[in-house]
């Protein structure tokens, strides 16, 4: 009989690539050929948000700047820092401002509130930024027309999480500068108590929109900044908006791939 | 069914629709309008007149109500703490006679008047009256502009 041949030693490590546990997690294997490469990207949940193949131009620091994918770090570093924020600070009139100072002396490392505020401060200087260069690239032109819509409204959600976020302090600032700004929501035309229009909106003597009815008393939930509005910006500030502004981004980075990817210089 | 049927009744289908989602999308309006305020009340008694000095500007109630009391030689006032500019709470300045909002500059005189900054208008005045006792009473769901002549009407000060 003969002997059946010999098998090379296997090393531990082709044990290991060998057992169902590896391979139901890693089915592609070592990424070897083109096409390994591409399956890689393909079957990874986080990979493949990437597009598999990249124009040499778009990662040239020059063209982008890079700006787009920092305003994403940023808001990324906003979130996490801003759900720890969350286990320290209690929304009351009562409670509010010394959770602040807390968060800056008692809180272990006392910076995760200053991360979260410079990361506010650098997010809107990022996505300007990114707007900018998106401007002086061209890259609003068809076929990304409607992007650049999108990207308007994801500037504005940036802004009204800087403004709900900004009263939350509840320091002299905060509340003025929250009293000063919406403000402007009671001057909206007809919808607004002291905006042009609301006085039309009446019945005989009854009017309907004043202090206690109009846009800012919804806004507020109160005829000045007071409990009710410390709450409802911290909902906002918390839930709401992020909330929304996620699923622009989702649109946003979909659509920088459905759009043709990354725009290149022509 | 024929088309015609289906097509009616898809319609009367989709106006349902749209019929709940629009009553829903009220709910969730009306839902963001509180019927309860925990707020001071609009209407309050402030003493009586002998509490307040002549010529003098009255702070007892800008923190619980937002109003200053001035009393000059011949009457007694209300004025909103409200700058008219942008919003923000102005400060009597006893030395200097005057009101100053720390926001943006805006000054006003005692009687409500602005002379500097950048406040478009005066301060604005409340409804003020006796009560049958005689106490001040405060009616802020009325307010009194200068700019509209509104000031010369009695029920803007009480003659003392």
């Amino acid at each position: 009989m003969a002997e059946a041949p010999q098998q090379p030693k296997k090393s531990l490590w082709e044990n290991v690539q060998e057992t169902q546990l590896w391979q139901s997690i890693f089915r592609t294997g070592v990424p070897v050929t083109r096409r390994q490469r591409m399956m890689v990207v393909l079957n990874n949940v986080f990979l493949h948000l990437h597009p598999v193949r990249l124009p040499k131009h778009a990662v040239k620091i020059k063209y982008t700047w890079c700006m787009g994918g920092l305003s994403f770090f940023v808001f990324l570093v906003l979130t996490i820092t801003g759900i720890l924020l969350m286990f320290y600070y209690r929304p009351t009139v009562e409670y509010a401002y010394g959770d602040i100072v807390d968060l800056g002396e008692q809180v272990p490392l006392g910076i995760m509130r200053e991360i979260h505020r410079w990361g506010a401060h650098l997010m809107v200087i990022t996505v300007w930024l990114h707007m900018f260069r998106v401007f002086m690239t061209g890259s609003y032109k068809p076929p990304r027309e409607f992007n650049w819509v999108i990207g308007v409204v994801l500037l504005v959600l940036t802004m009204l999480l800087s403004f709900t976020g900004y009263l939350l302090p509840w320091d002299q600032l905060a509340i003025w500068a929250i009293t000063v700004g919406s403000n402007m929501a009671g001057a909206v035309p007809f919808v607004g108590a002291s905006g042009p229009g609301s006085a039309l909106l009446s019945i005989g003597d009854v009017n309907f929109i004043h202090s206690a009815s109009d846009a800012r008393f919804a806004l507020l939930g109160g005829r000045f900044v007071g409990e009710g509005a410390l709450l409802r910006f911290y909902v906002l500030h918390c839930i709401g908006l992020p909330f929304v502004i996620m699923i622009f981004m989702i649109v946003h980075f979909w659509r920088v791939r459905k759009d043709g990817g990354i725009s290149g210089p022509t | 069914m024929d088309r015609r049927t289906f097509i009616k009744w898809t319609a009367v289908g989709w106006s349902c629709f749209a019929a709940i989602i629009g009553g829903y999308a009220t709910m969730i309006l009306r839902f963001m309008f509180p019927n309860v305020l925990f707020e001071p009340v609009q209407s309050f008694r402030a003493g009586f007149p002998d509490e307040y000095a002549v010529d003098a500007v009255s702070e007892r109630w800008k923190e619980k109500y937002g109003v200053w009391i001035v009393r000059d030689k011949e009457k007694i006032y209300v004025l909103s703490t409200v700058c008219t500019h942008l919003g923000c709470q102005p400060n009597w300045l006893p030395n200097e006679q005057k009101f100053k909002c720390p926001c943006h500059g805006s000054g006003f005189y005692s009687t409500g008047i602005n002379f500097e900054g950048p406040a478009p208008r005066p301060l604005e005045r409340f409804k003020i009256y006796l009560a049958d006792n005689g106490e001040i009473t405060v009616d802020k769901t009325k307010k009194y502009q200068q700019e509209k002549g509104e000031w010369k009407d009695p029920e803007s000060f009480i003659a003392v």
